[in-house]
């Protein structure tokens, strides 16, 4: 499973926020490690909303690869992100389910939170253009 | 009275961007600050690419990039004078930016409604009439981010720099 996700955690941007992800069984998790550079607004301190929906964008992404081998990195087509918390300067989580998948695009929720599974910082939904492999006969 | 918060505005431009860590590790350039709206540059980075096989920027920094513009236009409607944070982000990715090419973020606040900001914004890489993408926001001035710009105006008295004017 992980391994379908080689070609996004290549990407220089992925890598320059960090994200890792952890898979049991065929439920997977993103991580966003804490860094300074994620930090929006020093003063309150809270983590950039942009880099929370940034974040999630890649577990989306890295659903839809670990579901089904693609041809290409899926492309947001759009996607709503609301914002429920400030992000606290800590590691974020998220986990995505895919809400239906075609054969060309594909709806999917991403849940973030910090300290507690339950209270989310940020949701976002969205569809995404995908490229599935042939399948084989 | 829009001069003296365009006059406002100027002052803070240092801080609208370079004051926020992850706008300025982004490379974010604030272009204008004006009494109801913003613009902003990402300028292309390699380190900023999301997909090797194409270079093309992540959608994941058009949407800070997008994110912050319409914060950073919800701010100055709201007079400049409060810190705000995002409620609700919706982004249309139009077309893939082209590799090479700056995107530049266009925001405007609608409408200011009490504590709330409502926002459109575009993104393009040279032709307005050609967008990379489009956002709507709404923003509310949150009790975290009123005791943050509390404590900057303190301290831009005391002669620190008011960073707490940034979004989150």
């Amino acid at each position: 499973m992980i391994e379908r996700l080689e070609l996004l955690l290549s990407a220089p941007y992925v890598q320059k926020l960090g994200v890792r992800f952890d898979n049991h069984g065929d439920e997977l998790t993103a991580t966003l490690p804490y860094a300074e550079a994620l930090i929006g607004n020093p003063l309150i301190p809270a983590l950039h909303g942009g880099a929370i929906g940034a974040f999630m964008e890649i577990t989306a992404s890295a659903a839809l690869l670990a579901a089904t081998p693609l041809l290409a990195l899926p492309k947001p087509i759009d996607v709503s992100v609301d914002y429920l918390r400030p992000g606290k300067p800590a590691d974020v989580y998220a986990r995505a389910s895919i809400t239906r998948q075609g054969s060309r695009v594909a709806n999917v929720s991403v849940e973030a939170w910090q300290e507690r599974r339950g209270a989310h910082v940020a949701g976002l939904r969205g569809h995404f253009l995908i490229k599935p492999a042939p399948q084989e006969a | 009275m829009s001069d003296d918060i365009q006059a406002h505005l100027d002052s803070l431009r240092p801080f609208l961007v370079d004051g926020s860590p992850h706008a300025a590790a982004l490379g974010f350039q604030l272009e204008t600050i004006t009494p109801n709206g913003a613009s902003i540059r990402a300028p292309y980075r390699e380190d900023l690419i999301g997909d090797p096989e194409t270079r093309v920027l992540h959608g994941g920094v058009v949407t800070a990039l997008l994110d912050h513009a319409c914060g950073m236009a919800a701010f100055a409607a709201m007079g400049g004078k409060k810190a705000n944070a995002t409620l609700d982000l919706r982004l249309d990715y139009m077309r893939p930016a082209r590799p090479g090419e700056d995107v530049l973020a266009e925001a405007e606040c609608v409408k200011v409604s009490g504590l709330f900001a409502f926002v459109s914004a575009i993104a393009h890489d040279g032709d307005r009439d050609d967008p990379v993408a489009r956002a709507t926001a709404a923003f509310m001035v949150t009790k975290a981010g009123e005791a943050a710009a509390k404590r900057a105006r303190a301290e831009m008295k005391a002669g620190a720099s008011p960073i707490s004017q940034v979004k989150t």
